[in-house]
């Protein structure tokens, strides 16, 4: 009896030394090398005299941010998930305490306070709080698993990710707090809370949409920027202050439709190569795609986006435990969130919120985050794929 | 063996299975709302995005063309132009803070030398006061938006480096080279080339200005109006690459501007001076006289085709005055009342009356109907009597018995108050007037004469028609003035003493020099009314001649005994006794001439001379009259003395007559 279960582990990290790589997720693999191949490429042609006398600033920082990132992402393509369970707690200690940290401690830019300085690097606490929460918040539904689907446990899961969302709210960070809680809902829809309680939570955020945009600023109580209320109010009528509030949103629609079919090529992307593009080495940087490869360009980068997400659905179900599945689908919220956030902003169907497109924008703290996200991930698929062999193996076994 | 706990699920749940499902269909679902909107924007309407994306990056950066220079029939340069910079804030990209548009324009204030201080400023209904780049610009906004405004003309190289080199902190300013007007000659015909300016929000829709875009400099006034289309050059533009700061990246082509064409005027400058001096001579004659001259007015033209060769008003001004804008108090001080109204060029915007230079039409008329012949005989015995009233000859002279040629070379005015009295018609058969009104009329008076520079004035022919008109004016200008009398009329009816006054060019009657030039120019040529001209040619660049300026008469008039007429006039500028021949004395052409005293009842008499010399090569007629400059020959004539002098290459002497004559 308590020799089987050291019989087994034994038996795994053999397995797991000999054959971790092979039990990869070659797909998903493919989607992010894919990925990182096109967001070096557009930098490179983008950025190319946004600093003079340095064209391959932005380009070198994305190849070495990729090569750190892909090392960390085999190493925790190695390591099993299911361990972090154990430092849930920690881990939203940590989140939170980030968070509170880069409000007294961080530098302000473009009036957020948002990163804080390190000797290397900047470090931005949301971008890699977005992992810890979904961790954090995959290790406390697990926790109370017998009681998922229930009231409380909704509740007290919602006001677990709330709090963290706040806290990057008043950052202000609108567009980081908006993935808070959307994989918040998504985890607990993958956790199979009912629609009922799922209903009335987005019922909730839609009441809480209009009270901040709506009624608050009508009895004169700014919840949020006015700058953020033009742009989240913005994209319903683009052609409306072409000079101000939504200058961003009509540059970019430019960039994006005169790329046509197959785009104008680096050298006559005029709308990013005259900087009429704002950002568009981050938050804009898939306009860029649209106007220097066109139609062509922009479909290849949102069809690595699609064979992406399918690889993560894919990974829910394989998942050994649902502590993998949770985690799995809380990644698939975040990214499927920015992904469409992001493209949809720069095509005029989404507000202007400064998500970033994930593995495409440059940001370190966007990349790290997203590669941590990619190891969790094939760990998840790792460790599925060595469930469902042993698992085979043991039931032969008895 | 497999114990199951929380950790450990079964094999994926159906519920799971369908949520993934709901999380894919989802993904699937944006995914194809993304495709789709890339789509169309991209592929639908990928063109128009494109051709947004062009206008954004390009700008066209205006190069001013400069407008034709005007030369003398000499080929010396008149009006010419000069480089110069402007400051030219558009509107539009001025900051669109109050407070960052004031600072901005207080700091370009301080940069090109202007008062920061709030002045009174009248934009429509708004009285703010404001300081005076902003009031300008304001002003400028109001009458034509969206228009550049030029709040600096020529501004020194320091101003334009110190701009150019901080272009980023002046948002909206730009300094663009210009091209200003020049006058080497400065006073000399200041009146005859007119003014430039930016074209107005109204004269875009004129058709004079057709095709004109806003912002160009065009004509507005003068032969600059006149000949705009010729003069004014087709601006080019630099299309440059612009980046989203709108800051120029490269240069993408350029068109070039296109000058204005060369005019030639029919001006000779020797002559213009000259005219100017004599006007100066004539009016120290004058003074010294007694009389309280300073204004007067001169013109030659060319008999043969109306040619104008020289054209000049005292007092005058310096032309390049004008070439920038000039403030309100220098404004005054130069033109304001008690200057004697320089800008006006009275040799065809004055009414005058003319005196005895308007005998010839009388003789005309006379000679025309038949009520004289040359060799009709009349008996002066120094007075005339019409009705009740006595008028004598001037000085109270009496010439005794005297044919037409007589009456003219020493002007007796008995006999053309006789040639009055005849000619008078019925006011009510003929409200328009007799002969003598018709054959004013035939002579080019009380009409514009047509001249190509503008601002002419058309005289006045009395009649009774005439004077019913100035009656319903003096009616209506009562009205509005509660009853107190105008002067413009004593409601007296046409009366033959009118018509013997308009005989010797008195009474009502009115006319400019130029009326008179072209008359003279008619007994000159033997009948033509010509067309007076100052433009002769339009010509590019290389001096290729384009286009000739060269009017058609108005009209040709048959003077019966025309000679008899010429020959009272040769008498009158040679022969002894002749009202102008002391004038003349020693002239070596045939000077055919007559004298003019026109007489005012509250100022000094005007004085008058018009003269023309035949000649085959270079005939000239001149008209030349001074304000309050007393006896025609006393001012007048000495000047259309120095006049000729100039243009036959003779001495020139002053010499002045002693006639009395009116």
């Amino acid at each position: 009896m308590s020799a089987t279960p050291i019989q087994r582990s034994v038996d795994e990290v053999t397995r797991t030394q000999r054959g971790a790589r092979l039990l990869l997720d070659p797909w998903l693999l493919l989607a992010t090398l894919g990925l990182i191949l096109c967001s070096v490429v557009t930098l490179k042609g983008a950025t190319r005299n946004d600093i003079p006398g340095q064209p391959l600033f932005f380009f070198e920082r994305q190849i070495g941010y990729a090569v750190v990132g892909l090392l960390l992402m085999g190493l925790l393509a190695r390591f099993d998930y299911s361990r972090l369970r154990e430092f849930t707690l920690p881990i939203y200690g940590l989140l939170i305490g980030l968070n509170v940290l880069v409000l007294g401690l961080g530098s302000v830019a473009r009036g957020s306070r948002r990163w804080i300085n390190l000797p290397f690097f900047q470090f931005q606490p949301s971008e890699i709080g977005k992992v810890l929460l979904v961790v954090a918040l995959a290790g406390f539904a697990v926790d109370r698993a017998r009681r998922l689907g229930e009231r409380p446990t909704t509740v007290r899961l919602m006001l677990l990710a709330l709090g963290p969302a706040a806290l990057v709210m008043i950052q202000p960070d609108l567009g980081t707090a908006l993935v808070y809680v959307a994989l918040a809902l998504t985890i607990l829809f993958v956790a199979g809370t009912s629609g009922r309680q799922l209903g009335g939570l987005v019922g909730l955020f839609a009441v809480a949409t209009v009270l901040v945009l709506v009624v608050a600023p009508a009895a004169g109580v700014h919840v949020l920027q006015p700058y953020q209320v033009e742009r989240l109010t913005g994209f319903v009528n683009p052609s409306h202050d072409p000079a101000n509030a939504t200058y961003q949103i009509n540059q970019s629609l430019i960039a994006i439709g005169s790329g046509e079919k197959v785009g104008r090529g680096i050298a006559h992307a005029t709308q990013t190569g005259l900087n009429f593009l704002p950002e568009h080495h981050t938050d804009f940087i898939f306009s860029v795609v649209g106007e220097t490869y066109g139609f062509a360009g922009a479909a290849l980068v949102l069809s690595l986006y699609a064979l992406m997400i399918w690889r993560i659905l894919r990974i829910i179900t394989l998942a050994k435990n649902l502590f993998g599945a949770l985690i799995a689908g809380g990644i698939l919220a975040m990214l499927m969130f920015q992904v469409f956030v992001n493209a949809g902003m720069t095509i005029g169907i989404m507000p202007i919120t400064g998500v970033t497109l994930p593995l495409m924008s440059f940001g370190g703290a966007s990349y790290l985050t997203t590669f941590i996200a990619l190891g969790l991930l094939q760990s998840i698929h790792v460790q599925g794929r060595i469930a469902q062999t042993s698992k085979g193996r043991a039931l032969v076994l008895s | 063996m497999i114990q199951p706990s929380d950790e450990r699920r079964p094999p994926i749940t159906p519920q799971l299975a369908m949520r993934v499902a709901i999380l894919g269909g989802f993904a699937l679902a944006m995914f194809a709302i993304v495709f789709f909107r890339l789509w169309f924007l991209e592929v639908l309407s990928g063109d128009q995005y494109l051709a947004q994306a062009q206008v954004n990056r390009v700008r066209d950066v205006s190069i001013a063309a400069p407008r034709g220079e005007m030369v003398d029939r000499n080929g010396k340069i008149l009006v010419e132009n000069r480089r110069a910079i402007a400051v030219v804030v558009s509107p539009p990209k001025l900051p669109a803070d109050p407070a960052a548009r004031e600072r901005l324009l207080i700091r370009l204030s301080h940069v090109i030398g202007d008062s920061t201080r709030p002045q009174p400023c009248k934009v429509g209904r708004d009285r703010t006061p404001r300081i005076e780049v902003d009031c300008l610009i304001r002003k400028d906004v109001y009458q034509l938006p969206y228009a550049d405004v030029t709040v600096k003309m020529a501004v020194p190289r320091a101003v334009t480096n110190y701009l150019a080199e901080r272009a980023q902190e002046f948002p909206g300013v730009s300094i663009p080279q210009v091209f200003l007007r020049s006058y080497p000659y400065k006073s000399v015909g200041a009146q005859l080339f007119g003014t430039v300016g930016q074209i107005s929000g109204k004269q875009l829709h004129e058709d004079h200005y057709r095709g004109v875009r806003g912002g160009t400099v065009v004509g507005q006034a003068g032969l600059e109006y006149t000949y705009d289309q010729y003069l004014r050059g087709h601006d080019g533009a630099t299309r440059v690459q612009i980046d989203a700061l709108g800051q120029q990246k490269g240069y993408l082509r350029q068109r070039p501007p296109v000058p204005g064409r060369n005019l030639r005027l029919s001006i000779d400058v020797g002559l213009e001076q000259a005219g100017q001096a004599a006007l100066t001579t004539g009016i120290g004659l004058a003074n010294a006289n007694g009389n309280p001259a300073r204004a007067g007015a001169f013109v030659a033209l060319d008999p043969r085709n109306g040619e104008v060769l020289a054209m000049g008003s005292a007092p005058s001004f310096n032309a390049n005055l004008f070439a920038r804008p000039l403030s309100d108090r220098v404004y005054r001080q130069r033109f304001g009342p008690g200057t004697g109204d320089p800008l006006v060029n009275r040799a065809i915007s004055a009414d005058y009356p003319v005196g005895s230079t308007f005998k010839i039409v009388t003789a005309a008329a006379a000679l025309a109907t038949g009520i004289i012949t040359p060799s009709t005989p009349y008996t002066d015995n120094g007075t005339f009597s019409i009705g009740a009233q006595v008028r004598h000859n001037a000085g109270g002279a009496s010439y005794g018995t005297v044919t037409l040629r007589d009456a003219i070379k020493v002007s007796v005015d008995t006999f053309f108050y006789r040639l009055g009295q005849m000619l008078n018609a019925d006011p009510v058969q003929h409200p328009e007037g007799g002969q003598l009104q018709a054959w004013a009329r035939k002579f080019g008076m009380g009409a514009q004469t047509g001249i190509d520079i503008g601002g002419e004035h058309s005289g006045t022919i009395p009649s009774q028609r005439w004077r019913d008109m100035r009656d319903r004016e003096e009616r209506a200008c009562r009205k509005r003035n509660h009853g107190n009398p105008c002067g413009l009329s004593d409601f007296r009816d046409w009366s033959v003493g009118d018509n013997v006054s308009l005989a010797v060019g008195q009474g009502d009657f009115l006319a400019t020099p130029l009326q008179m030039a072209v008359a003279y120019a008619a007994i000159e040529n033997g009948g033509t009314i010509v067309k007076p001209h100052v433009g002769l040619q339009v010509a590019d660049r290389y001096g290729r001649v384009l286009q000739k300026i060269d009017p058609k008469p108005a009209r040709h008039i048959d003077i019966p005994n025309l000679d008899a007429i010429q020959q009272g006039l040769h008498a009158a500028a040679t022969e002894a006794g002749g009202t102008s021949a002391d004038v003349f004395a020693g002239f070596p052409k045939p000077v055919f001439g007559k004298t003019g005293t026109a007489s005012f009842s509250n100022k000094p008499d005007q004085s008058w001379y018009v003269a023309y010399v035949p000649d085959a090569q270079r005939p000239i007629v001149v008209a030349a009259t001074i304000e309050s400059g007393g006896f025609g020959a006393e001012a007048a004539a000495p000047a259309v003395r120095l006049i000729l002098s100039q243009w036959f290459g003779v001495k020139k002497e002053v010499k002045t007559g002693s006639s009395r004559t009116l």
